[in-house]
């Protein structure tokens, strides 16, 4: 946090409002957005329902800063959101990592119509943040992630497929389950000989070759969950 | 179309058999029905034969005309062909690039660059008769004489060396756009960095649409050294990591992959990727 007061935040807050042009409201937005503060969050919220892109993606980038805190309201809100502003903040959520959102960016993932959000979801699955939820969730939380993932990578739009490969990557990183990486090396090699896209291939063969180094170097048993977070 | 708008009607039309689209094609009597079909063949690939003669039958139609007098089904039919691969409608599509329609001749020149068959060069190069001077706008329309961006850009991919020096005066065209695409066509022929690097300082552009093309332009050719501009320039991630992908891919032919294994520089293209998700 930046220690700014409430009185400069309605300052802010202020400037957006009274932003007479999409550009202007860019910048105000922008301003807002590196407060950092939490009492921006309700406003960055409603930017997202502007149809301003630019806009759109300053809220986020502010939103993704703030973090866990931004969380609950950007949840709370979803099902009131337009198509577009829902997209947006499906985006933050995924970009925040916060296992609370994970119910949402899973079924995103595998059923939103817009590839861009579908790509983000299954980027963001793959990179939650494992320590937030109780240990003993995170074994059959990642395991849906991996079967929901392993589906994304059969997606028709080939920025999909890559988001996929690497949320298994990333996942793979991560997992609470000594078995996880040998299936998703397994599953990826599979993207390799399958995938027609040359770009997703490349994408499973740096996550496989990331991952077959980290596996020489790891001890026997190696995965736990303070190790690796 | 944006790309998201696309997928939603991608998704609604998977319910089309390929019998229906060619029946669809062929009647007369709708003409939603035709222009629909036609895009619906070239998106799903159809390449069966019936489909391919329906397409080129569309591309002479006369009876879906534009309040404008334009042919809104020919247009389809090119962009269809276009995306089939089959080079025996070449003579068909140099045709059309006579069409009175302005749109109808760029759909043809953009099908014919796809298509990737240097028979279209000679033909392609007579648009450009008359060179810049003759470049000048349509009273009236948002668009030039000759839809010189495709032919220049077709002219590039087709490997048209001989065209050189017809068409670098095209780098001095008033509309950048035409700019960019004189300097694309030049990067691919002559093989020069200093044209990469033109276009890599138009991802400073002020104006949004100028550095989205000069981005697809990067991605067309494949210029690597613009990898990490086009990853900070201002844009959408969507249309980032398809020229980074164009980028990617052609670096990756080059280096013989999957066969070479990943080059330092195809990493470094994959984290710029993974950061725009």
């Amino acid at each position: 946090m930046s220690g700014k007061g409430l009185a400069d935040i309605s300052t802010l807050v202020q400037a957006i409002e009274t932003a007479d042009s999409k550009a202007a409201i860019v910048v105000a937005v922008r301003n807002l957005a590196a407060a950092k503060d939490p009492a921006a969050i309700s406003t960055l919220i409603n930017v997202l329902g502007y149809n301003n892109p630019g806009a759109a993606v300053a809220a986020v980038d502010g939103l993704a800063a703030l973090g866990r805190i931004a969380v609950p309201a950007l949840l709370e809100e979803l099902d009131g959101y337009n198509y577009g502003a829902r997209a947006w903040a499906i985006r933050a959520l995924a970009l925040i990592g916060d296992p609370r959102a994970l119910p949402v960016l899973l079924d995103t993932a595998l059923g939103d119509f817009a590839l861009s959000v579908r790509r983000a979801a299954a980027k963001g699955i793959g990179t939650i943040n494992w320590s937030q939820l109780p240990e003993e969730q995170v074994a059959q939380a990642q395991a849906q992630v991996m079967e929901v993932l392993q589906q994304t990578t059969t997606d028709p739009e080939w920025v999909v497929r890559y988001a996929a490969v690497a949320g298994l990557h990333a996942l793979a990183l991560k997992a609470v389950d000594s078995s996880s990486g040998a299936v998703i090396s397994q599953h990826l090699q599979q993207v390799i000989s399958r995938d027609q896209t040359l770009t997703v291939q490349a994408r499973a063969q740096m996550a496989l070759d990331a991952l077959s180094s980290d596996l020489d170097e790891l001890e026997p048993s190696p995965s736990s969950l303070t190790q690796h977070s | 179309m944006t790309l998201e708008s696309q997928n939603l009607i991608n998704a609604q039309g998977e319910s089309l058999t390929v019998e229906q689209a060619i029946a669809n094609l062929r009647q007369t009597e709708d003409s939603g029905l035709r222009y629909y079909a036609a895009w619906w063949l070239g998106r799903f690939r159809i390449t069966q034969p019936e489909a391919i003669e329906a397409l080129v039958v569309a591309l002479e139609d006369d009876i879906d005309r534009a309040p404008d007098g334009g042919y809104p089904l020919r247009r389809n039919a090119a962009r269809a062909l276009g995306k089939l691969g089959q080079r025996r409608v070449v003579p068909a599509l140099i045709a059309c690039l006579d069409c009175p329609d302005y749109y109808v001749r760029e759909s043809a020149t953009q099908a014919l660059e796809t298509l990737g068959d240097t028979r279209a060069i000679a033909p392609l190069l007579a648009l450009l008769s008359g060179g810049v001077e003759a470049a000048t706008q349509v009273p009236g329309k948002p668009h030039l004489v000759q839809p010189y961006n495709a032919i220049l850009e077709a002219l590039g991919s087709l490997g048209a060396i001989a065209a050189v020096t017809k068409i670098a005066p095209f780098l001095e065209h008033d509309w950048p756009q035409v700019q960019n695409a004189a300097t694309r066509a030049m990067y691919q022929l002559t093989g020069d960095e200093h044209y990469g690097d033109r276009l890599v300082q138009r991802l400073q552009a002020p104006n949004l649409q100028l550095r989205r093309s000069a981005m697809m332009d990067l991605g067309a050719i494949g210029y690597l050294p613009a990898a990490q501009p086009i990853a900070t320039t201002l844009a959408e991630n969507s249309l980032k990591l398809i020229a980074l992908q164009g980028i990617l891919e052609s670096h990756l032919q080059h280096i013989g992959f999957p066969a070479s294994g990943l080059s330092t520089e195809a990493e470094q293209v994959l984290s710029l990727m993974d950061d725009l998700l």
